[in-house]
């Protein structure tokens, strides 16, 4: 049987959708899994009976609120997908500016709505998080089939770190720069630290991580305070740790 | 024909981002037409004060899922240019290289996904997965190619992990620029099926003058910086962006206004090629030609062609780099740098039209200021003015008002608007 599924955009970049649409090799078979009911992005046919609604974005507009609140009668299994509706994203820099300056700054002297942002279970229940800036096509893929299948769906519980050290890359540690791969949960193959750039935490704390420990490498290693709060604030998904930060 | 009709679509399907069109015809006559821009404002200008110059293109590039690296590029290039840094030539290289891997990526997704099914007269691009298998097996093989140019270039498809300020983070490895190569190579039949499909499709003959804005050089068809352009003759330079944008808002919608030299102008690929046509690679100025495109080409439906006959462009062009990519040590990928004062602008051609990141920086390079216009902003004016235009020409044509409809929608389809990102 397929799963009837719709996808909607809230504040956000429609990155998370897109990959949706990408591994081209696999799309053919991903989509026959699929009754899409409503995908403003693809398709001009929309209909209000699906089980599954992706939810992608943060909240940060009124009329968002009450889409959302909808949304969430009509589904079943409504998920949180990708960094901005887990965790507020980068979006969520935003709130550490006043609201009033920041409308003026941008637009000057206009009447324009916009609320402090929040993350999706901040206003509904969220059943399933996907989390990923942008979201692993092929965790989604996974993840989907496990839905069709009706067997458990699961996240690594382990950090980035350990994907990092498979794929026998140099720790950027060694280099002079903080990551924050050991405090994050895999699932994105490593593909920044691979790159050669530090982690910045978009798929949120692995389980059981030692928070402590990783900010005494930090100070053991000298290296910047500023720079660790600049990348742990970056997708807000370190917000419930931020008392230990200094 | 006396007649009322009003139309309302509310929240367009089959583009990025959120806004409407509405239009109001009296006894046949038009009232209004307007298109309205709804989308959520997220303050990256505001996001990025503080910010320290190494971060930004992380920033930056989530102003778009879909043009990310044109994003990170352009504040790359404000913050070099503001702190004055030269990259050495393997990144200029592989910067190029990816720019022409989102593009095609860009225009595939717009020619095949989103605009076909309004040629098509089906509601997306899924019931053409049996209808019309072929053009779907070319259109999916081309995102795929954009794509993988992007990951082979800048570590991901959709926001790039290797594009930093001074260079590039990684080289692109050797044995996978080979195997784009034979890629490219292959697919390059599929492109010429494509260009057969949209040589059959009968193009609304609407066309209404206007200016077109694009980035130019004398020596390439645009990519990452150069002068600023118009169609109407005026030229300047990349740091006096603000002249050439005039930017302006307007109450009823949260994506602003560009004007020019008239009262609206365009970016993207048509502007691009009526500004640049005589830079395109010979097979791409031949497709031109077999399509019916030619400059100075005012019909906005021929945006679509204009982006088809880029797909071929990039193709040609994409070879090219990386064979001379192949011909260089990759070693030197990154200049070092003191961060420092300064400010400037960067420019790049995204898929959807010219892109403006300009930054400030202080002493230590963190941002004191940045502003971004984004292309869909510079199109807002003249897909309103089109509008306007378009429905007085269908209602002469005596359109029906289901075609009305239909024109409508096609017509600001055609301008690929990319609105959450003109609302960044």
């Amino acid at each position: 049987m397929k799963l009837k599924i719709a996808s909607f955009d809230f504040t956000c970049c429609e990155g998370c959708q897109l990959q949706l649409t990408n591994r081209e090799s696999t799309l053919p078979d991903f989509l026959d899994l699929l009754d899409i009911r409503n995908f403003r992005e693809i398709s001009s046919e929309q209909h209000d009976d699906y089980d599954i609604a992706l939810i992608e974005g943060s909240i940060s507009r009124q009329d968002e609120v009450e889409r959302l609140l909808a949304i969430r009668q009509h589904a079943k299994i409504l998920v949180a997908f990708g960094t901005c509706a887990c965790f507020g994203g980068v979006n969520s820099l935003k709130n550490s500016f006043p609201v009033e300056e920041t409308i003026e700054e941008v637009y000057p002297g206009m009447k324009i709505d916009t609320l402090p942002v929040r993350k999706v279970s901040d206003i509904v229940k969220v059943d399933l998080s996907i989390p990923g800036c942008p979201v692993s096509k092929e965790e989604v893929e996974r993840i989907v089939v496990s839905l069709v299948t009706g067997s458990l769906v699961t996240l690594p519980q382990y950090p980035v770190c350990m994907e990092c050290k498979a794929a026998l890359d140099t720790c950027l540690f060694e280099l002079g720069e903080i990551c924050l791969g050991p405090i994050t949960r895999a699932g994105c193959n490593a593909v920044c630290p691979t790159g050669k750039t530090p982690c910045l935490g978009c798929r949120g704390a692995a389980e059981e991580i030692n928070m402590t420990a990783f900010l005494d490498l930090v100070h053991e290693r000298k290296l910047s305070k500023a720079d660790l709060k600049e990348k742990l604030a970056f997708y807000n998904a370190f917000e419930a740790f931020r008392s230990n930060e200094t | 024909m006396k007649r009322d009709f009003s139309l309302d679509v509310h929240h367009l399907t089959r583009v990025e981002g959120h806004a409407n069109i509405q239009i109001t015809i009296k006894d046949g006559q038009l009232l209004d037409a307007r298109w309205t821009v709804v989308e959520t404002p997220r303050f990256f200008e505001v996001m990025l004060k503080g910010m320290s110059a190494e971060r930004v293109p992380f920033l930056t590039s989530r102003i778009c899922g879909i043009c990310s690296i044109s994003h990170a590029l352009a504040s790359i290039r404000a913050l070099e240019r503001a702190m004055e840094i030269t990259p050495p030539e393997v990144a200029i290289k592989t910067r190029l290289l990816a720019m022409q891997g989102e593009t095609l990526q860009s225009h595939a997704l717009h020619l095949f996904f989103l605009i076909a099914p309004d040629f098509t007269g089906t509601d997306s691009a899924l019931p053409l997965i049996h209808s019309h298998p072929d053009l779907v097996r070319a259109g999916l093989q081309l995102k795929e190619l954009g794509n993988e140019i992007s990951i082979v270039t800048t570590g991901r498809s959709t926001h790039p992990v290797s594009l930093v300020v001074g260079g590039l983070s990684k080289a692109p490895d050797k044995e996978r620029l080979a195997r784009l190569r034979l890629m490219i190579q292959e697919r390059k039949q599929e492109l010429e099926r494509a260009c057969s499909f949209f040589s059959s499709l009968a193009i609304p003959r609407f066309s209404r003058e206007t200016e077109f804005v694009s980035l130019s050089n004398d020596s390439s068809y645009p990519a990452i910086g150069g002068r600023l352009v118009s169609s109407d003759g005026i030229e300047r330079d990349e740091n006096d962006y603000l002249l050439m944008t005039n930017e302006f808002t307007r109450d009823y919608s949260t994506s602003k206004f560009t004007r020019l030299s008239r009262e609206s102008s365009v970016a993207g690929a048509l502007a691009r090629f009526n500004n640049n046509h005589h830079l395109l690679q010979p097979k791409a100025k031949e497709v031109a030609a077999q399509l019916g495109l030619q400059p100075v080409c005012h019909n906005p439906f021929m945006n679509n062609i204009a982006q088809l006959v880029e797909c071929v462009h990039i193709l040609e062009e994409a070879e090219e780099l990386i064979d001379s990519l192949l011909d260089m040590e990759l070693r030197e990928i990154k200049t070092s740098y003191c961060p420092k004062a300064g400010a400037a602008t960067g420019a790049v051609e995204a898929p959807r039209g010219i892109l403006y990141h300009a930054m400030e920086t202080d002493d230590k390079g963190n941002v004191v200021r940045a502003d971004c216009i984004i292309p869909t902003t510079q199109n807002n004016g003249n897909i309103h003015l089109d509008l306007h235009a378009l429905v007085e020409w269908a209602l002469k044509e005596n359109k029906t008002d289901r075609e009305i409809t239909r024109l409508c929608e096609m017509m600001v389809r055609s301008y690929d608007p990319c609105i959450s990102c003109s609302v960044h």
